[in-house]
Order: structure tokens, then C-alpha cells, then sequence
């Protein structure tokens, strides 16, 4: 009995009745469960809210003081940009838009990811997302906080920054909402305002988690400050009931959301006249590009505090291997439309378009930033095509490093390549940046590192409630008594046989025994686990 | 003052007086509601550490009315949206309106002063940020929260209710209730441990609704699970 019992018990852990193999190795990677190590629900509570109760390890103080130098950085570099003004950049005739403004759309690319995640597929019921889902949308915040910084120092005067809001004034004036800028003001602001609405509310039941653990542990400040955010949540189901409908109704306004804010930011490029950005193909291929660049970065982050904070049985290879296979999608379309580009700036007959990708992008002064793109976007994420690439941590790091370094060139490419020769031959210049550029944008992952490592220090990082409502044991229909007429009067809970799915319950022992190394073994490919265990457990084996 | 304002937050706080059960799982709790409500209660609650399917059918609740709302919401930011592009920009000049108030027409090349096709961005966005704010802004109005006070926080059991703990909750409002008989019928569906809450504490009770004495709810109940080690589940 305990044999197959344990057996069969990673098999059916992958919920939707995932069907047991002969070696309990799920056959695809839908099969494969999405909680790894047999965890208990309070397992998972411990496991992630430890994080925040914990001494501060020192590792932690090391890394917050290199994100804080950079925050020391982008102070800097913003008192001397505005002591300055946007003269300090390397901006000149005719590259008037350069690094900040590749930048701000680098930023606001990686936060889509997070929406994407958070949103989307939930909407589509991707359970899978409910391990990452809490961390990608910090990332999304954080990442729109630093985006922002840009086109609000780059305006010059950024103390009169608030004219860029329909404000009653004593000009009589109100802002040109024709201008896609102005799009762009409220596109990114409320695109902000909704991803912490939507974060916040995600983060109210596990606040009370964490409230509820802290007045047990007897911390009175500690409770009385999570309790203050958690608002009095009790996980009453009367409250459940409205609660998922805000969370679902949040994901349905979240979805076109997402797609409309990258869609504004192309159209800063698309609305102009500019050879390179005069283009219909704009909005689709900067969502493909944000989403790309943004599940790589949340691959780089996650990669590292899965590991660091022994998450590996929440997030597991599985996941990692679904985020590397949206890589590989999304850079194949990214690359799609490059070459689109190529085919329209040929079939449209216009010499000037022509001149810009032919004579331009692929050979002119800024070759060497295309070719860049077009290894690191097109070609590099080709490696996916392999499973065990796709498990591998060190090829998905390396990848998502190098996709995060192809993107930023996308953007570099398509402001600076298409500015700095454009239809007039006399006005052509090739454009540098300075040292203020490169000081506000390291400034800027300051910011971003300083804002993350705080979230990732006093905030349950992955969706406690989330992760535990994805779990087999959390259907009703999991036990006997559940009172849908599945229920034999054979077993019930008391004599130990009465799981009807033959899943091991949680104890000390299964729990030693159970392993399954979901960590970075690269060719685990969903048989660690259960393979291990067999090995074990199976006499025959 | 304090004394009138203690008593209006106590009397908010009345639904929540009443018996708590802690029952195994998920499974158990479904079936407890199916139970207690064949035998007429109707003022009951669970509690969960995350949505269990099918409760809401179990307790007899239907959709939240949450979408209704957030409708009106994002009708309201569309039309702000279309009304604050039009009027800034070809709106009626009123003499009783004040200065800063009133539009600003441009003339560009005599191209029309509104145009609704450069409109959708910003009716878009507003639609968007209008219904979020419904939605947030509803759902702790539906719920009730923020709610600082709540009697179940009295019990020290009840804090598992956000770990792995699961809950019925029958109010002493409901028309059913008595102590001593729902006691009794929630012992008798399988409830692991039952408390009395109310504004002054929770007690522990016995299938006959009398307090537990602290010797023998040590000896007869389960006891307070202590938090184990952290284990990484490996």
C-alpha cells in the first residue's frame, strides 16, 4: 500500500486528474505538478512567509547596498540634470531622443511581463502562474517607477511637469490631446496606478497571513502594521465571493490595459514621419518585444530567488521551462517583424525607407547595435527549441541576460538608427552618449534592485493563497466527505485510507522520502521527482 | 464619545458573535455548510486560507454584483474622458464660467477643433482607471473592509484560518441558533474543536455549548498547533 501510495502520488498531484505512468513521470509538461516536495498548506505559509519574519540576512544588507549606491547615482545624475538641463545628455541635431527615451520604453517593456502574467493568464487559467505571479508584478511596479523617471526629466523643466495634465491654470490652458505624448502620460500613469491596484489586492489575504502569524509569534508593532494593510481580512468566504470577482474583473480591465500601453508608446514613434518609425506594424511588435523582454527579466530574477530563498518546489523547472518557451515565441515574432520591416521598406518603393533599413540598419554606422539586436532577439532564444535548454539554469539565465541586452538595443536601434540620418543628407550626425546618460540609467536599476530587494525582504513574495488554491488537496472533491455523492462510505480521513487519488498525506516521513529535486538539475525533465522516489519506494525498481 | 462609537463598531460587529467550528479540510467544510443548512441555519460563514470551489454554491450565493458597478464606473470614466477632450478643445465659451475653466480652442489649419478619432487613447485609459477604482473601491464596500475590529480575532484558534485552517461560523442572529443544540450539531457533522465568540473573547465549548474547563479542553480537544521548523520541503 505505501508503495503505491507514494507512487502514484506525484502523479495526481498535478491536479485536473494528470494520469499516473507506469514510472510516475508525467508525459508533458502540462502533467507535471506545479507544487513540488508533497508540501502541506502550512508548509507553503512557512515556506515563503519565513522570508519575512526571518533575521535580515546579511547577504540581503550586501545587496541593498549596492541597489542603494545606484539610488546614490541617480540622485546625482538628476541634480546635475536638472541643475543642468537636457544639455548635459549627448543629445544634438538631429538625435533628439536618445538613451532616455530608450530607456524609458526598456523599463516599461520589462513591466509588462508582469501584467502579462498576472492578467493574462489568468484569464487564459494558467495555474502555473500563481508561483510567479506576486514577484512579476512587483517587478511590473518597479519597473514603471523607473521608466517613469525619463520623459519626466526629460521634459527639462520638470518642475512644471504637472502642465502635462489637463490641470486648470492660470495660462488658460489645457495640454494637446492629439499628441501621442500626451497618450503617453495618461497610457503610463494609470497603467501604474492599475498594476498597484491590482498587486495590492492580490496581497490582502497573504497580509493576513502574515498578520495572523505575527500576533501568534506575539509580535504586537509587527501585527498592528501588517494588520493596518491587510484591512481586517479573515478569509470568509462571503468576502472570497467578491474578492474573485474583483480579481477577475481586475485581470479582464488589466488585459487591454497592457496591450494599449505599449501600443501609445509605439505610437510616439509610428504618428511621426520619420524614416524606420513610419510603420502600422509598431503597436503589435512592441507588445511582442515588451512581453519578451519582460519574461526575461522576470526569468533572471526568479532564476536567482527561487535559489537564494529555497523556493525551488514552488517555483519549479516547469515553470521556468513555460516562461523559456513564451521566450522563444515572442522572440521568434520580435524577429518576424524585424524582417517585416525589411519587406515592407523594399514593397513600398519609398527610397528614404529603403536607404534606412537597407543602407542604414544593416551596414551603416550603428551596424554594429543591429547585429547586436538580431543575435540577442532572433537568434540566441532559437536554443529553446531544445528541452534541455529550456531546463537548463545556466542557458536560461545566460539567454535572459542576453535578451534583456538584445531588447534595449531594439530600442536603441529604432530611436537613434532612424533619427540620426533621416531624409535630409546635410543634417545627418552620429550621436554618443555621455557620462550623465549612462550615470541616470545605471541610476535607474538602483532604483529598480533597491525597490525589489525591499519587496523580496518584507513582503510574502510568491501568492500564498493563490498557490494553495492551485493545489490537489484544496478541491473539495479531493476528500471523501465532500458530500457530491463521489464519496464511498468506504474510507473516511480517520483510518488513513481515505484519500480516494491514493495521495501520501502529509507527514514527516513522506516528507524526508518524497523529494523531488526540482532544483536546478538541468535534465530533470518532471522525472526527478517522481523517478527519485520510485527509486526508493519501489522494490521492484 | 468613545463609549457611543465602541458600541456602534460592537453592534456592526454582531454578525460575527456566535459559535466557531474548525473542521479537517476543504472536502469537510463543504459538506459541514451542505449540512448545517439542511437543518435551517442560514447565517453562516466560512473561512478559508484561500476560495474553495463550490462553496458559493454550497452556501446558497450567487454572483457578485460587483460587475454591475464597475459597468457604471467605466461608463463614467469613458464619458469624462470624451467630455474633458471636447470641452478643452471645443467646448462653449460661458461668461459665467471662470477663465481657467474654460476652453481653449486651437485653429490648425482650419482642421476641425474635435476630432473623437484622437479621443480613444484618453477615453480608453480613463474607461480603464475608473473601472479599476470601482472594482477595488467595491469589493472592500461589498466586504465590509477595512474593518479594524472583528470578534474572531478573539480566538487564538482562528488565526490558522489564513494558514491551513478551515471554519464554519454559525451567528448568533441566525433564527436557528441555540448554544447548547448548534453546538451539538456542529460536533455531530464532524467539527474538530467548537468556540463561543463574542465581543468579550472566545471560549472553548463542548457539544453541549458549555465552556470547556482549561484542564479538561487541553485534555479533550486538539490542542494548538505549534508553528513547526521551517523546512524547505526537500
Amino acid at each position: 500500500m505505501a508503495t503505491t501510495t507514494s507512487k502514484s502520488a506525484y502523479a495526481s498531484l498535478g491536479g485536473d486528474g494528470a494520469p499516473a505512468y507506469p514510472d510516475g513521470t508525467p508525459k508533458t509538461l502540462e502533467d507535471a505538478p506545479l507544487v513540488r516536495g508533497n508540501l502541506s498548506f502550512h508548509d507553503v505559509t512557512e515556506l515563503v512567509c519565513h522570508h519575512t519574519e526571518k533575521k535580515t540576512p546579511i547577504g540581503w544588507f550586501i545587496a541593498f547596498g549596492v541597489a542603494l549606491t545606484g539610488v546614490g547615482i541617480l540622485g546625482l545624475a538628476i541634480a546635475y540634470l536638472v541643475w543642468n538641463g537636457p544639455g548635459v545628455w549627448g543629445l544634438t541635431n538631429p538625435v533628439f531622443w536618445g538613451w532616455a527615451i530608450v530607456n524609458f520604453v526598456f523599463w516599461v517593456g520589462i513591466g509588462h511581463a508582469g501584467t502579462l502574467i498576472s492578467a493574462i493568464l489568468f484569464l487564459f487559467r494558467q495555474k502555473w502562474r500563481t508561483s510567479i505571479n506576486r514577484a512579476a508584478e512587483a517587478m511590473t511596479l518597479f519597473a514603471v517607477a523607473s521608466a517613469l523617471l525619463f520623459p519626466t526629466f526629460h521634459v527639462g523643466r520638470v518642475w512644471v511637469i504637472y502642465w502635462t495634465l489637463p490641470l486648470p491654470n492660470q495660462m488658460a490652458m489645457w495640454p494637446n490631446f492629439k499628441s501621442p505624448l500626451l497618450w503617453d502620460v495618461f497610457a503610463v500613469s494609470i497603467y501604474g496606478t492599475v498594476s498597484l491596484l491590482f498587486w495590492y489586492v492580490g496581497l490582502i489575504p497573504d497580509l493576513a497571513t502574515v498578520r495572523d502569524r505575527a500576533v501568534r509569534m506575539g509580535k504586537t508593532l509587527r501585527a498592528r502594521i501588517l494588520g493596518f494593510f491587510a484591512l481586517g481580512w479573515t478569509g470568509s468566504n462571503r468576502a472570497w465571493r467578491h474578492y474573485e470577482r474583483a480579481y477577475l474583473l481586475l485581470a479582464g480591465l488589466a488585459t487591454p490595459l497592457v496591450l494599449s500601453v505599449h501600443s501609445v508608446v509605439s505610437f510616439d514613434f509610428a504618428v511621426s514621419l520619420i524614416p524606420g518609425w513610419h510603420t502600422t506594424i509598431f503597436p503589435p511588435y512592441f507588445v511582442a518585444g515588451a512581453i519578451f523582454s519582460g519574461f526575461a527579466m522576470v526569468v533572471t530574477l526568479m532564476v536567482v530567488a527561487r535559489k537564494v530563498f529555497d523556493l525551488e518546489n514552488l517555483i519549479t523547472i516547469d515553470h521556468l521551462e513555460k516562461m523559456n518557451i513564451i521566450i522563444l515565441l515572442t522572440g521568434t515574432i520580435v524577429g518576424f517583424a524585424y524582417i517585416t520591416e525589411f519587406f515592407m521598406a523594399w514593397y513600398s518603393g519609398v527610397e528614404y525607407e529603403q536607404y534606412q533599413f537597407f543602407g542604414v540598419r544593416m551596414t551603416g554606422p550603428y551596424a554594429w547595435a543591429y547585429w547586436t539586436m538580431m543575435s540577442c532577439n532572433l537568434i540566441f532564444p532559437q536554443v529553446f527549441w531544445v528541452k534541455k535548454f529550456r531546463r537548463s539554469i545556466p542557458i536560461m539565465f545566460a539567454i535572459s541576460i542576453t535578451t534583456n541586452i538584445g531588447m534595449w538595443f531594439e530600442r536603441f536601434v529604432i530611436t537613434v538608427t532612424s533619427l540620426h540620418r533621416d531624409f535630409l543628407p546635410s543634417s545627418w550626425d552620429y550621436y554618443s552618449p555621455t557620462l550623465w546618460d549612462v550615470l541616470l540609467y545605471i541610476g535607474s536599476f538602483g532604483l529598480f534592485f533597491t525597490l525589489f530587494l525591499l519587496f523580496l525582504r518584507f513582503v510574502p513574495m510568491v501568492a500564498i493563497a493563490e498557490v494553495k488554491g492551485v493545489m490537489p488537496q484544496a478541491d473539495p472533491h479531493f476528500y471523501h466527505h465532500s458530500g457530491d455523492g463521489h464519496a464511498g462510505g468506504a474510507g473516511h480521513v480517520g483510518d488513513g485510507d481515505g484519500l480516494p487519488h491514493e495521495v501520501t498525506p502529509y507527514s514527516d516521513e513522506a516528507h524526508a522520502e518524497g523529494t523531488a529535486p526540482a532544483g536546478d538539475a538541468p535534465l530533470a525533465s518532471g522525472a526527478g521527482g517522481p523517478a527519485g522516489d520510485a527509486d526508493t519506494d519501489d522494490p521492484t525498481a | 464619545m468613545l463609549n457611543t462609537i465602541r458600541q456602534r463598531i460592537e453592534d456592526r460587529s454582531n454578525q460575527n458573535v456566535g459559535l466557531l467550528a474548525e473542521f479537517s479540510d476543504p472536502g469537510a467544510l463543504v459538506h459541514a455548510i451542505e449540512e448545517l443548512r439542511g437543518k435551517g441555519y442560514t447565517q453562516l460563514d466560512t473561512f478559508s486560507p484561500f476560495p474553495i470551489h463550490g462553496m458559493d454554491r454550497a452556501m446558497g450565493l450567487g454572483v457578485s454584483p460587483l460587475g454591475y458597478m464597475v459597468f457604471l464606473g467605466g461608463i463614467t470614466g469613458g464619458f469624462l474622458g470624451f467630455f474633458l477632450q471636447w470641452y478643452t478643445s471645443d467646448g462653449p465659451q460661458l461668461d459665467w464660467v471662470d477663465v481657467i475653466l474654460q476652453g481653449y480652442p486651437i485653429n490648425i489649419s482650419n482642421k476641425p477643433l474635435f476630432a473623437w478619432e484622437s479621443s480613444i487613447p484618453v477615453m480608453f485609459e480613463l474607461t480603464i482607471l475608473f473601472s479599476a477604482l470601482t472594482v477595488v473601491g467595491g469589493m472592500l464596500a461589498l466586504n465590509g473592509l477595512p474593518k479594524p475590529y472583528n470578534p474572531l480575532f478573539f480566538s487564538d484558534r482562528f488565526g490558522r484560518a489564513t494558514d491551513d485552517g478551515f471554519f464554519v461560523h454559525v451567528s448568533m442572529r441566525d433564527r436557528s441558533f441555540d448554544r447548547a443544540q448548534t453546538a451539538a450539531d456542529l460536533s455531530d457533522i464532524g467539527a474538530l474543536a467548537i468556540e463561543y465568540v463574542d465581543h468579550d473573547g472566545a471560549v472553548e465549548v463542548s457539544e453541549t455549548g458549555e465552556p470547556v474547563a482549561a484542564d479538561d479542553a487541553q485534555a479533550a480537544q486538539t490542542p494548538l498547533p505549534v508553528l513547526p521548523e521551517h523546512s524547505p520541503g526537500e
